[in-house]
């Protein structure tokens, strides 16, 4: 079975939990017998693992109408161009310096270099409408050119991408949900980002959603036959720990992390109210939260307002093996997400043997038993979670223990060969 | 004779480095010497020295009649022995002429005269002794940072044994009143006050080089023509500014230099004019009025108040958790833990954290290590943090596990806790 796969970014060129999770499944997929995937990004770098499987650039791939008009190509698909300020969000990485909003879209016509090839950047920033365009037009080539059974495109900025390629091929059309944008934006969606999601849930002919509650949203809000969504829960890669340089924990006390997005999805503020009220209660912890995002500097202002600055840290953004020295130094992870469709983060950090705290509107809390679950809302709860870890060994331990053993048989392999069944099926359906 | 008073205000921040939370605990070195070392070079080569050379030229072309007065701040001092002792020899011989007053200040340009007395006098011990010893001469009269000033610090200052203080001459202080006299602390009158004239100064400070000023380009012949058109029973000018307008917020291409250089010339061909050093004026003319300052004022943006250092959410709580760690940091008496505690101390971690952007935005801006408020208070943080731990684990390893004194406490508690049972029971029987 050959299946063609769209994605936006791949390891190691990535921002978020969307490459991760391609990755992992990919690698997953590999495992499977008779089963070849093409998987195409719009920018390689060159520098990617592509020993389990073939991976395409759009930005290398050649465009024989060189100049074709965007509004042609636009009128023919029906896409609405969303202004560039309502862009879901961010590269964290250049939250503060946006890129050149100097569009070539101006003039309507696509940019193509010397040997007739678009020219894409990769990266959520301030083009990104206009990058999910070209990425859909190249895709229909990159259709013609690489034979495939099965058509499988994650996340809705892929969608456009999947359905052209459907157009051209014909075969069956899989997406995958890892978020929507009643999650990014706590209800108040994004109607043109709402409507390339709907778009592509209606052109496909199987939907994979991350966790039920994901699987939910897709059923409720896009208004998607149940029979045509099946849920797939992510997975998360073994680290191997001998490889990272260990870090010396430069204080004394309890560290209580969150890390990810500081966006209103995530709920920093419930983080931030817990821990005013841990530090009501004991002297001996220390809050952090990593990361970058939109609410940052409300979060700085509110620790401030609190009076906690000097118990309550911000890193900034985290990169690379610096995200594995956060875990390093932390007993307790938080995640209190507003609306999370899975969360991959807190198994990252159980790897770590952290602790973890997530709420009960995350996907992951659906298949973990050895984590604390509170509603994101609820401080108290939240708080007496924190302080019940920091406080009694006993409890801490037995959730370090567990918890690795738990996460250690979360394996990309099974939500693998769960997805292959899916193809499977989905190829049997529209045959 | 009126009298001009020219006083310049040197100081340099110094920057603390990036310190990451994964600093905190690990390492206690909070500085960034290499932008603090180069920073201070070139102003160095661009600003002091040459503005003191003229100075001093200017001092023996005129017969010791050009005076001027500075105050240089400890953390500024600290940073000229590490980067650039050639500045410290040329202030020595400027203070070699007799014709150069030194003033006191706050050793680390710090805001301690709002938050504690005791702090305050030490640092401002602390720099007189630093002055004396290097210019030989004892301050008589304090200006305080940013020109920080109330009634009530004047009150203090005045029982330090200061004859004079400088300030701002405010538009909300004082209303329709000339700053061209000598004015006097509002509850001890021996203490005279010199108000800052804020048109005159600031022609020179910030506009000197503003082509889109009216009166742009400035010539010592219009300066010195605006200061004959004041009143004829007025007493003096007051022209205070930061010393690196020469050479550094004005460029060298503006003129700034030749600015100066003919400036005592013109002063004195009006025969109207002399020179004076704030003690002179102090000396020579009795106040006119009492200068009634409730509220704390300073020299800085449109407001002359405190907003650029504390109000905000972020600046309180940075200048409140610093200061609750004095009583320790005197307790312990570690050289180094009191070194860092001084530098802490600088207005200048606060002034980065002021979020007020809008109409003073420029200047903030220029002064600014920082991309955000967020960005400096997130810093200074972290920097404190880590300061807490270290005195925490000196706490724990200077206590003197002392037998006797340990049998003594628990004994004490023990008859407090009868004593208590005593009491309990007295209920219960009750």
């Amino acid at each position: 079975m050959k299946v063609l796969m769209f994605g936006w970014e791949f390891p190691p060129h990535i921002s978020g939990g969307l490459g991760t999770a391609c990755y992992g499944l990919t690698k997953g997929l590999s495992k499977v017998d008779d089963l070849d995937i093409t998987f195409v990004v719009p920018k390689a770098y060159g520098d990617e693992d592509q020993s389990k499987m073939q991976l395409v650039g759009a930005n290398g791939v050649h465009i024989k109408q060189v100049q074709e008009h965007i509004q042609r190509f636009k009128s023919k698909h029906t896409y609405l161009e969303v202004e560039s300020a309502l862009i879901p969000y961010n590269d964290p990485d250049e939250y503060y310096s946006f890129r050149d909003s100097e569009l070539y879209g101006k003039n309507k016509l696509f940019k193509v270099n010397k040997e007739g090839k678009l020219e894409f950047t990769g990266k959520y920033g301030a083009n990104l409408i206009d990058e999910i365009y070209k990425y859909a037009y190249v895709a229909s080539t990159i259709s013609m050119d690489h034979e495939h059974d099965v058509i499988h495109a994650h996340d809705w900025l892929c969608y456009p991408a999947g359905i052209a390629a459907k157009e051209v091929s014909g075969k069956p059309l899989v997406i995958h949900v890892h978020a929507t944008d009643f999650d990014r934006s706590g209800g108040s969606v994004n109607p043109k980002v709402f409507e390339i999601e709907k778009r592509g849930m209606d052109a496909a002919d199987k939907i994979i959603a991350v966790s039920n509650l994901t699987r939910n949203i897709v059923i409720e809000k896009y208004g998607q036959s149940p029979d045509k969504v099946e849920t797939v829960y992510n997975a998360v890669e073994p680290v191997s720990f001998e490889e990272k340089k260990a870090i010396k924990k430069g204080v004394k006390e309890k560290v209580v992390t969150f890390l990810g997005r500081i966006t209103m999805q995530k709920g920093p503020e419930y983080f931030v109210e817990a821990a005013y009220q841990v530090l009501k209660r004991t002297d001996n912890v220390r809050f952090v939260m990593a990361g970058s995002g939109d609410m940052l500097e409300k979060m700085v202002a509110r620790a401030a307002q609190l009076g906690i600055s000097d118990r309550f840290h911000f890193t900034g953004f985290l990169k690379g093996d610096d995200v594995f020295h956060m875990f390093k130094l932390s007993d307790v992870y938080v995640m209190p997400s507003v609306s999370e469709p899975f969360g991959i983060s807190p198994l990252e950090a159980m790897q770590s043997n952290v602790p973890v705290i997530i709420s009960k509107q995350s996907g992951v809390s659906e298949i973990l038993t050895h984590a604390v679950k509170v509603d994101y809302w609820d401080i108290d709860a939240l708080a007496d979670a924190i302080y019940g870890i920091i406080k009694y060994d006993s409890l801490s331990n037995i959730f370090k223990s567990k918890g690795k053993e738990e996460v250690d048989n979360l394996k990309w392999t099974n939500a693998a060969i769960h997805v292959h069944q899916v193809y499977s099926n989905t190829i049997k359906e529209t045959v | 004779m009126k009298s001009v008073c020219l006083y310049f205000q040197v100081h340099q921040p110094l920057r603390l480095r990036r310190y990451r939370f994964f600093d905190i605990g690990n390492d206690h070195y909070y500085y960034d010497d290499f932008t603090n070392e180069s920073i201070m070079r070139k102003i160095a080569d661009e600003c002091y020295l040459p503005s003191n050379k003229i100075l001093l030229d200017l001092i023996k072309a005129n017969d010791q009649k050009f005076k001027v007065s500075f105050s240089i701040t400890g953390v500024a001092l600290d940073q000229f022995v590490s980067y650039a002792p050639d500045v410290i020899e040329s202030f020595k011989e400027l203070a070699a002429t007799g014709c150069v007053e030194f003033l006191a200040e706050t050793y680390s340009h710090s805001l301690a005269a709002l938050k504690n007395k005791e702090e305050f006098k030490s640092q401002v011990n602390a720099h007189v002794e630093r002055i004396k010893l290097l210019f030989g001469q004892k301050p008589k009269v304090f200006r305080n940072t940013e020109m920080v000033y109330s009634d009530e610090i004047g009150k203090m200052v005045s029982a330090m044994g200061f004859k004079a203080m400088l300030t701002e001459g405010a538009k909300h202080v004082l209303g329709w009143k000339s700053p061209n006299y000598l004015y006097c602390n509002a509850l001890n009158p021996k203490l005279k006050l010199l108000m800052r004239n804020y048109t005159l100064s600031d022609d020179i400070a910030f506009r000197f080089s503003d082509e889109g000023w009216k009166e742009w380009p400035l010539t010592t012949d219009k300066f010195v023509g605006w200061m004959s058109q004041f009143d004829e029973k007025e007493d003096l000018v007051n022209v205070f500014m930061d010393y690196e307008t020469f050479g550094e917020h004005q460029k060298k291409e503006s003129g700034i230099f030749e600015f100066l250089k003919s400036l005592p010339q013109a002063v004195l061909e009006t025969k109207q004019f002399k020179f004076a050093t704030p003690s002179e004026l102090a000396k020579e003319y009795q106040p006119i009025a009492v200068a009634h300052v409730p509220n704390v004022i300073s020299w800085a943006d449109e407001e002359r108040d405190l907003s650029a250092w504390l109000g905000n959410d972020l600046q309180d709580e940075a200048y409140g958790k610093l200061y609750e760690l004095r009583d320790d940091v005197l307790e312990l008496n570690d050289e180094r833990l009191l070194k860092d505690w001084n530098y802490l101390q600088s207005s200048d971690h606060f002034y980065y954290m002021c979020t007020k952007f809008f109409s003073d935005g420029d200047v903030h801006s220029y002064f600014n290590p920082y991309d955000s408020p967020y960005d400096a208070f997130i810093n200074y943080m972290n920097v404190l943090s880590d300061f807490k731990i270290r005195i925490a684990e000196m706490k724990v390893s200077s206590v003197p596990v002392n037998g006797t004194e340990l049998a003594k406490k628990d004994e004490i508690i023990a008859q407090c806790k009868a004593e208590i049972n005593a009491l309990k029971k007295q209920i219960v029987d009750h």
